[in-house]
């Protein structure tokens, strides 16, 4: 562990007691982040990417191990307001319109009527939604939406921003457009990203970092450092070096999966 | 306006029911009347006539039709009858006047809007209780859902003669009946509302280390606003309901449900049929009142697309 690790877990152990018996989520995890990576979690159903988010975000308890959120407590981190969360919907309040939506993090926070009016600017201007801040959510797109609510995460400043398959539900142009517009955000705002998805493209084309993990119990079955550059135009999916890191993916998906 | 047409269809249909009904009904009455103003009728005695049903005495006596729509104690008033009575009773009299049946709307009106009132909040207090102390979850539903099993012609005389014996007269006894049949809606529909936002929108809220106070005020109280008005507009017409049967088995000499009451007993339908229907355009105008008022909040909070 360094100091510019961020997020750090070592053996990290969940069990959920369900009816069926215990679920064994997240099984010796172990894991560290460093400030400034895009870290893509993929796998297939059931093998505890969501959870692992969840615990970074202290919206779970762990049942063993250690994790730490910047030097903090995962409840502690939560507490110091250390991250924003993306949600697989956008769910903005229906009757609050985008600027209202972005707000209601700054009002819980208790920023100042003037403050809160300056970062709703500005954030809308980072996903591209200037001069949406007084229309109602039903009056945009679904790609607008998940925009309004990652721009929502960005209002109060948090150094990391964890997203939980924010782009499951858009089709394939919308997330293609979508992808483009977040490598640019975390460019500009030098965040510590952590991405769940289960998109093999999706993940290479984003990530410096790609955790491969396998379901029954969940586990990390391949760390990938990417070596891709920061700057990604979109035709970089043609490349040999991304074709290779996508074969690697696949290879750590199928090595984990038991057919049953 | 789409609507117009079906509804209109349906009404005339009822009005036709009505109409064609008002003969076999008032059949016998009219046979006896025409009797005595030497009119031929068959057969000629009561007792023979008694052996026929209304339809069988009608189709004896097509001659006593028009006779049917004008009697002065039938047995059904035909509409024109019943309009009659409303507008002299709605229009021509002074409202002060106790034959106005705006006075004695106004009478209902007043206990229906504070019973409503008292049972919408009530309603709503005991909905946030419910949903947020599990022992209030427990225990409140179950005895409210019992209330509501309990005939309130039954409950309404009881609560009424005992909140009399402790002086407490006139208004708000019936405004405690109107109450106590307004609030359970609110209950159901505010719980419903209030557990409405799903388990994404808590732990959004949770991301912000957001309290418990402003989980409600942001998140649950907003998001059960439809519902609250879904409620609202079923408790106000049971309010209304409440504060006519309140009326009735107690002698109250002013309401609606005097009036019905005193149709009934001194052999007036048409009185009675007045404020039945004044009644019903009543808790029509109070539902259309929260349909408009629901129209316009839910547009203001930018949800009118639903």
């Amino acid at each position: 562990m360094t100091a510019d690790t961020t997020i750090n877990a070592q053996g990290l152990n969940l069990t959920f007691e369900t009816n069926d018996g215990p679920v064994h989520a997240l099984k010796d995890v172990n894991l560290e982040i460093k400030k400034g990576e895009f870290v893509s979690f993929i796998g297939p159903s059931g093998c505890g990417k969501t959870t692992f988010l969840r615990c970074i975000a202290g919206l779970e308890t762990p049942t063993g191990g250690e994790i730490s959120v910047n030097g903090m407590t995962p409840d502690e981190a939560r507490m110091a307001r250390a991250y924003g969360y993306v949600f697989q919907a956008a769910g903005l309040y229906p009757w609050r319109t985008i600027g209202g939506n972005i707000k209601l993090p700054l009002e819980i926070m208790g920023f100042s009527k003037a403050e809160q009016n300056e970062r709703v600017g500005r954030v809308l201007e980072l996903v591209d939604l200037a001069g949406f801040e007084k229309k109602f959510p039903w009056q945009l797109s679904g790609g607008m939406q998940q925009r309004a609510s990652i721009a929502r995460a960005l209002a109060f400043d948090a150094d990391i921003l964890l997203m939980d398959e924010p782009f499951g539900a858009l089709d394939e142009i919308v997330r293609d457009h979508l992808n483009e517009q977040l490598l640019q955000l975390w460019a500009r705002t030098e965040k510590t990203i952590g991405f769940v998805t289960h998109s093999i493209p999706e993940a290479v084309y984003l990530s410096t970092k790609i955790v491969v993990m396998s379901p029954r119990p969940g586990r990390i079955t391949d760390v990938i450092e990417s070596p891709l550059p920061k700057e990604r135009p979109l035709d970089i999916r043609d490349s040999a070096a991304f074709i290779e890191i996508a074969h690697r993916v696949r290879d750590g998906l199928r090595a984990g999966h038991v057919d049953d | 306006m789409k609507s117009l047409l079906p509804v209109l269809s349906v009404v005339g249909a009822i009005l036709l029911f009505w109409v064609v009904s008002v003969v076999p009904m008032n059949m016998h009455l009219t046979a006896d009347l025409a009797q005595r103003q030497d009119i031929a009728v068959s057969p000629d005695t009561p007792v023979a006539r008694q052996e026929y049903s209304g339809i069988g005495l009608a189709l004896r006596n097509p001659q006593l039709f028009g006779m049917t729509y004008s009697l002065d104690r039938p047995r059904l008033p035909s509409p024109h009858q019943v309009a009659v009575e409303m507008w002299e009773t709605i229009a021509l009299k002074k409202v002060t006047s106790r034959r106005s049946l705006v006075y004695h709307g106004w009478v209902t009106l007043s206990a229906t809007l504070l019973g409503f009132a008292i049972g919408t909040g009530l309603g709503i207090l005991l909905a946030v209780g419910i949903v947020y102390n599990r022992a209030m979850d427990m225990s409140v539903m179950p005895w409210a859902i019992a209330s509501q099993t309990i005939p309130i012609l039954a409950l309404a005389p009881m609560i009424i003669v005992m909140l009399g014996s402790i002086g407490i007269q006139g208004l708000f006894p019936k405004a405690v009946i109107s109450a106590y049949l307004s609030f359970f809606p609110v209950v159901v529909g505010m719980v419903k509302g209030l557990r409405s936002p799903d388990r994404m929108q808590l732990d959004l809220l949770r991301t912000y280390s957001a309290s418990a106070s402003q989980g409600f005020w942001k998140l649950r109280l907003p998001a059960s606003v439809p519902y609250l008005f879904a409620s609202l507009k079923i408790g106000i017409s049971a309010s209304l309901v409440g504060a006519i049967v309140a009326e009735l088995p107690t002698g109250a000499r002013a309401g609606f449900g005097a009036r019905m009451l005193v149709g009934d007993q001194y052999g007036q339908p048409m009185v009675t049929w007045a404020a039945l229907f004044a009644a019903a355009l009543t808790a029509a105008a109070l539902v259309g009142l929260f349909s408009l008022m629901e129209r316009w909040t839910l547009r203001r909070m930018g949800m009118h697309a639903t």
